[in-house]
């Protein structure tokens, strides 16, 4: 079946280091009860529901169930969840939507890093056996990663502070953001990443709304088409890769048809500065495209939900009429390990 | 509105992990001192190994020996190490392709600063005293100017790494790679006002705006409706036992004789059973509609236990909406 699919509506929290005063549920309902306002739909109206978070950012097991208290899931629901980002969640969304068994889905994500180390919890992700023994935390992969494009050329330290102060700046216009306006970019974390160069640790959800053909048109304005979109993962060893490049980001752009026309804006789920360098290349986006005018994960980095945020934002600018044609990815992973990307478009003016 | 509840939060898991063949001789050789790598089909060496070709997916067997020299193909400065890193003092962390191995391996490498470390820098292993099968048996790498006096496999000259069995004497099967991460958990808005209400030997729960039910404990959302649930309601203290189970089995660390009755009680004036221990009666005894109340003890927090009233069982179509 081959069936158009919308982002038809997106909502954030405003993103916070910490939201201690809030259990998950708290923080989420706001945004689930933004984007139903926005369509005027009710949980009742809502063909699929689909969710992504992470036991480990809370400590504490099947946390998502509780979340799900704020969805309203009663009478029963269709519903699932990915141990993901919510990028991911939209695409079962996305799939779901496409076989026909749903007009409608709604899609969110959510993460309170607050609680625990959140460098040290994702060296849980990696290779049980070789590598997270070793605890090598996430800004340390990132850093392995950055000196690699460092020695090859690809850019330097100006540059990524370069990349760091126009990301904070574009993030003054983000009422949502962490981190905005003039930042200072800091020592090293671990070098040759600095401060500024890395994504501040916080706590925020996110929610969107998917609906298919005419039902898209009735509950938006101007749908955010999703004319493509396909995820591809690399090798776990980071010995075995190439840092300096992003081949999974570069066949998901090709698959979901991100390089049949050129884009105008592109927002990026770049967390630190030098994964935006990898990703310009990989998706080749040249200067004429608006990287990330959200800000991007280095303003606002909810873990689970900041992919999710990228679709979501992308999106937003199709349905306001600033974008025609917009690229969105999501990543997981160290080092850019898995990617996603989406293209979304309006319809002609 | 009141601070919120913080308390510490341990997860710790020894995770037991068994190996696979090729991961069995890569960390037993660590053990004793030999680093493995494998052949794929197309001549390259991996190290470390994996099982599976990760461009072909081909199955990979063949191991080979590979110097415990090699070269840093990239690195970051660690000026502050935490807590399970290899080191305690600042270090590199390093990608180091060993001599004869066409991929690298992560490591610690101890330096004395970042500028003693540079992309293309010799570097050694420096075996852990005490080795038990891991990659913790690398202790580091250390930085290794490749004196021509050390000869051999170390050198880094020799063209192709040796076939290697992978056989060696009481192979380990597994690993167990223990973790903690330390957590500040806070319960939220609601479950805070609840858990304070408690200590206050009160049971608070919260109304949802839209269907009127009252939720003991709050969790801050109605899960029918999907909205907050901010009403607070003061609910007990008695109530009535909707349905119950008889325990047979002694918890670990748990000073409660068995068996003993674990219960669903709809308190008074709440619209979902919380559950709770049963005692003041024999277990045999307990019985829906029973009327029971809380026993709280000297300095508790939260009731220990529930018993019964002496009130008559209540009416089964008074609860039959709660089971």
């Amino acid at each position: 079946m081959n069936r158009e699919i919308a982002v038809v509506a997106f909502a954030q929290t405003d993103h916070r280091r910490t939201s201690e005063e809030l259990s998950e549920v708290e923080m989420l309902m706001p945004v689930l009860h933004e984007v139903l306002a926005q369509t005027g739909l009710k949980t009742a109206d809502i063909g699929f529901t689909c969710s992504g978070s992470s036991d480990y950012l809370a400590g504490r097991a099947f946390s998502f169930t509780l979340a799900l208290d704020g969805v309203g899931a009663w009478p029963p629901i269709s519903e699932s969840h990915v141990e993901m980002d919510g990028a991911w969640a939209l695409y079962e969304a996305w799939t779901k939507l496409l076989t026909g068994d749903a007009d409608t889905a709604l899609v969110y994500s959510y993460g309170k890093s607050s609680p625990g180390p959140l460098r040290d919890v994702l060296t849980r992700q990696l290779d049980p056996y070789y590598v997270a023994p070793l605890w090598p935390d996430s800004v340390a992969l990132a850093a392995l990663q950055a000196q690699a494009l460092i020695d090859a050329g690809d850019t330097d330290e100006p540059a990524l502070a370069a990349v760091a102060a126009r990301s904070r700046t574009d993030a003054s216009a983000n009422s949502h953001a962490q981190l905005r306006g003039s930042v200072p970019h800091g020592g090293y974390v671990v070098r040759p990443l600095r401060t500024g160069d890395c994504p501040p640790i916080g706590d925020g959800a996110a929610a969107v709304i998917l609906a298919a053909g005419e039902r898209a048109r009735e509950l938006c304005d101007r749908p955010a088409w999703i004319r493509g979109i396909d995820h591809r993962i690399e090798a776990h060893s980071l010995g075995v890769r190439d840092l300096t490049d992003s081949p999974s980001a570069r066949l998901a752009a090709e698959r979901a048809g991100a390089f049949e026309r050129p884009v105008d804006t592109a927002e990026l789920h770049a967390a630190f500065t030098s994964q935006e360098i990898v990703l310009r290349k990989a998706l080749k986006l040249d200067d004429g495209v608006r990287v990330n005018p959200s800000g991007g994960a280095l303003a606002a980095n909810p873990v689970m939900a900041a992919g999710l945020i990228r679709i979501g934002e992308a999106a937003a600018r199709v349905h306001r009429g600033e974008s025609d044609r917009a690229l969105a990815h999501a990543t997981s992973g160290p080092c850019l390990q898995q990617n996603l990307v989406a293209v979304l478009e309006g319809d002609p003016r | 509105m009141p601070e919120v509840l913080k308390a510490p939060l341990v997860v710790e898991f020894p995770f037991t992990r068994s190996v696979g063949p090729v991961q069995s001789a890569f960390l037993t050789g660590l053990r004793e001192r030999v680093v493995l790598g494998v052949r794929t089909s197309d001549g390259r060496t991996l190290v470390p190994p994996v099982e599976y070709d990760p461009v072909t997916a081909e199955e990979l067997r063949d191991l080979v020996e590979v110097a415990p020299t090699g070269t840093v193909t990239t690195w970051a400065w660690n000026h502050a190490p935490r807590r399970d890193q290899p080191l305690d003092t600042p270090f590199a962390w390093a990608l180091v392709r060993l001599d004869g191995a066409d991929t690298a391996l992560l490591h610690a490498l101890d330096a004395p600063g970042p500028d003693a470390v540079h992309t293309g820098m010799r570097v050694r292993v420096r075996w852990a005293g005490e080795r038990t099968g891991a990659i913790t048996d690398i202790a580091c790498f250390e930085p290794y100017d490749d004196s021509p006096k050390d000869s051999g496999p170390d050198d880094g000259s020799s063209a192709e790494p040796a076939h290697h069995t992978g056989r060696f004497e009481d192979p380990i099967t597994g690993i167990v790679a223990a973790a903690r991460l330390d957590y500040t958990y806070s319960p939220g808005r609601a479950q805070t006002a609840y858990i304070n209400a408690l200590a206050e030997r009160r049971n608070v729960g919260e109304r949802c705006p839209s269907c009127r039910k009252v939720y003991v404990p709050p969790r801050g959302a109605c899960p029918t409706c999907g909205v907050a649930t901010l009403e607070q309601v003061e609910v007990g203290p008695s109530g009535t036992v909707t349905t119950f189970c008889i325990v047979n089995i002694k918890a670990k660390n748990l000073d409660i004789e068995v068996p003993y009755v674990y219960a669903h009680i709809a308190l008074d004036g709440a619209d979902l059973a919380l559950h709770a221990r049963i005692g003041g009666i024999p277990y045999d005894q307990v019985r829906m509609g029973l009327r029971v109340e809380p026993v709280w003890t000297q300095g508790s927090r939260f009731p220990d236990h529930y018993r019964p009233t002496g009130e008559p069982d209540a009416d089964y179509d008074t609860y039959r909406e709660l089971l």
